[in-house]
């Protein structure tokens, strides 16, 4: 089984977010980066593949500034066989301009699979995974919680308002992954060892033009101090009234 | 001028109701750029619902059916709709974030070879540009984005954009889209027990964690959403989703879902900064804890502090009343 897993680096889910001085974009002093916790579930299933296979071949793919090649490497710690950096100087937030550069990289590969994360926890764009698909005219199942593969065809689930859609597909394929898919192993010493040296190639990413221009990133409005209603079950009526006549949601 | 096309969402032949807020976001867009809204639905026939859109702002709604378009059809959908929006000519696509738009948007905008603005939480237009407003890191900013080319595919949070009536034509069309359903087929959806209503849709969500004590007594958590009639579901902190007393489905926060209902009662939650990502957005937040300094009062608009086991029911018993 030959599998690609595109990767982002993204700010850890635990970052206080500040506004960097261009009013754009994300103050990252300070900031701890990590590999996208949905790239996470990606790369643990590609490598269960492989092993399942008992051959194969997986090579994790980011776009990216320099740094991004710490993302790859942990990657590598984890088990995959070599890294791609697409080396951007910084990622668009035009998500097909970045499924551009990946499908470029892609084309071609003879990959039995291409897994991405759902959602890149930074951008939330939602989005690059099945881009990629369209634009190398592969079948793609997005957020899939449960993936079965065999004799050339797979069978994915994935969760939709009230219930679980099941879908069937033909491979090769992309598949964008979610959070219950598989828990991710922890890079042991030994494959942090290995992983420095494994193969990394870096080139530039071929992005083109992008289609979206950021005007400006602000932080959200407080929401304003709300109060107590009282104390215990005796609170209950006048909570219920504020609902009513001041909040007007009931 | 130019028009907008909004892409509606049905399932099991009925339009979903998030396809009002898709009328409702297309017309505005109209409005600005001085054009019409056309509205698309794809099924295998006739979808139920349908003039409800008219109803919202569509000038024109446009039946597209194909025999493999009963239930989702990713490939076909996204060539049906393309295909629409290119033969159009129109200046701006818009469709939900919901579960199958998220799947369906970025086909759709690939295959316009056009960026998607995904999960926006308001839009306009700005000096001819289609420009949003949208949540990244979790809703801990908001980026405003300008769309500079053209068409503008977008697609809209559930649940922000509230449905305005805003009655047109609605002219009804019916398209038949030659080929088949593509390469990904989806066989069904299994329901998740007792066919609940989504937390991401819900326009109440009565969300529960750790100081629930127990996953049974989650139990009054559902009498309280039954008592508001059908329009509360469920949700959960993670705390409780880890330890398996609910479905991951139910999480609310920044590795769950994001929810904007008109009124969330978060019962026995702390309020980390991961539970508060995912309902910041709220129109209105009630917070039941024992103890008062939990930082979920921080973002509550009514807190009662106490024994949510002597809350709870009290406030079930008064919905009730209420809802006669
Ligand atoms: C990367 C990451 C992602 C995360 N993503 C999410 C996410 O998506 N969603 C999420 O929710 N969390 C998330 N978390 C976890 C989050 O940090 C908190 O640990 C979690 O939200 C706590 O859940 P809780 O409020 O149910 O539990 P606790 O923090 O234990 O709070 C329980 C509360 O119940 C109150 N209580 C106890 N007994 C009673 C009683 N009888 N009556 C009234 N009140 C009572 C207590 O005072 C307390 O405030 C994430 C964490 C990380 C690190
Ligand atoms: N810059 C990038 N480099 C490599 N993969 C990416 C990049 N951006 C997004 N992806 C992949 O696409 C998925 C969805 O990202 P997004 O559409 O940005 O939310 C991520 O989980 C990654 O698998």
């Amino acid at each position: 089984m030959k599998i690609a897993v595109c990767i982002k680096r993204v700010a850890d889910s635990e970052t206080r977010v500040k506004i960097a001085a261009d009013g754009k974009s994300l103050d990252d002093a300070g900031v701890k980066f990590i590999l996208n916790p949905y790239d996470e579930f990606a790369v643990e299933e590609a490598l269960r593949r492989k092993e399942q296979a008992g051959a194969g071949e997986v090579v994790v793919i980011a776009c990216g500034p320099q740094t991004s090649q710490e993302t790859i490497r942990t990657a590598l710690a984890m088990g995959a066989d070599r890294g791609v950096l697409l080396e951007a100087a910084s990622v668009p937030a035009d998500g097909l301009a970045v499924a551009r550069a990946l499908a470029a990289e892609l084309q071609g590969g003879g990959y039995d699979l291409i897994l991405f994360g759902k959602v890149a926890i930074d951008d939330s764009n939602h989005q690059v995974g099945p881009m990629v698909a369209e634009l190398l005219d592969l079948p793609c199942v997005t957020c899939a919680a449960h993936l079965d593969l065999a004799g050339g065809r797979g069978t994915a689930e994935r969760e939709v308002e009230g219930g679980m859609e099941e879908v069937e597909f033909p491979l090769p394929a992309v598949i964008t992954v979610d959070k219950g898919l598989n828990e991710p192993r922890y890079p042991a010493l030994k494959g942090i060892m290995a992983a420095k040296k494994k193969p990394l190639e870096v080139k530039p990413a071929a992005l083109g033009t992008a289609g979206l221009e950021i005007v400006a990133m602000t932080l959200p409005p407080e929401r304003k101090e709300g109060r107590i209603v009282g104390e215990g079950a005796a609170a209950v009526p006048a909570l219920l009234q504020l609902l009513r006549e001041e909040a007007k949601v009931l | 001028m130019s028009h907008v096309l909004a892409v509606l969402e049905q399932r099991d032949g009925s339009l979903r109701k998030v396809s009002h807020e898709v009328v409702t976001g297309a017309r505005r867009l109209a409005d600005a750029l001085g054009g019409e809204v056309h509205a698309l639905v794809l099924g295998a026939g006739a979808i139920s619902g349908t003039d409800a859109a008219g109803r919202f702002g569509a000038d024109k709604v446009i039946t597209a059916t194909n025999a493999g378009f009963a239930q989702y059809a990713p490939e076909g959908y996204a060539r049906a709709a393309a295909e629409r929006a290119k033969a159009g000519g129109y200046g701006a696509v818009v469709l939900a974030a919901s579960a199958q738009g998220k799947d369906l948007a970025p086909r759709v905008a690939a295959k316009l070879g056009m960026p998607l603005a995904a999960d926006v939480t308001d839009l306009a237009v700005e000096g001819g540009a289609v420009v949003v407003t949208r949540p990244v890191y979790a809703g801990k900013a908001l980026l405003k984005v300008k769309v500079t080319a053209g068409p503008a595919v977008v697609s809209l949070r559930p649940n922000v954009f509230t449905p305005v009536e805003r009655p047109k034509a609605g002219a009804a069309e019916t398209v038949v889209v030659p080929g088949d359903g593509g390469r990904v087929v989806v066989k069904g959806i299994k329901a998740a027990a007792g066919g609940a209503l989504d937390v991401a849709e819900a326009p109440i969500v009565v969300s529960g964690g750790r100081g629930l004590k127990e996953p049974a007594n989650f139990k009054l958590l559902e009498e309280l959403a039954q008592a508001f009639g059908g329009k509360a579901a469920v949700g959960a902190s993670r705390a409780v989703v880890d330890a398996g007393w609910r479905p991951h489905g139910d999480q609310v926060g920044q590795t769950g879902k994001t929810v904007s209902p008109s009124l969330y009662v978060a019962v026995g939650i702390s309020g980390a900064i991961q539970h508060l990502a995912g309902m910041r957005t709220a129109k209105v937040i009630v917070a039941i804890n024992k103890d008062k300094d939990a930082p979920i009062f921080k973002v509550a608009d009514y807190g009662i502090v106490g024994d949510l086991f002597e809350i709870v029911p009290k406030l079930t018993e008064e919905i009730r009343k209420l809802n006669g």
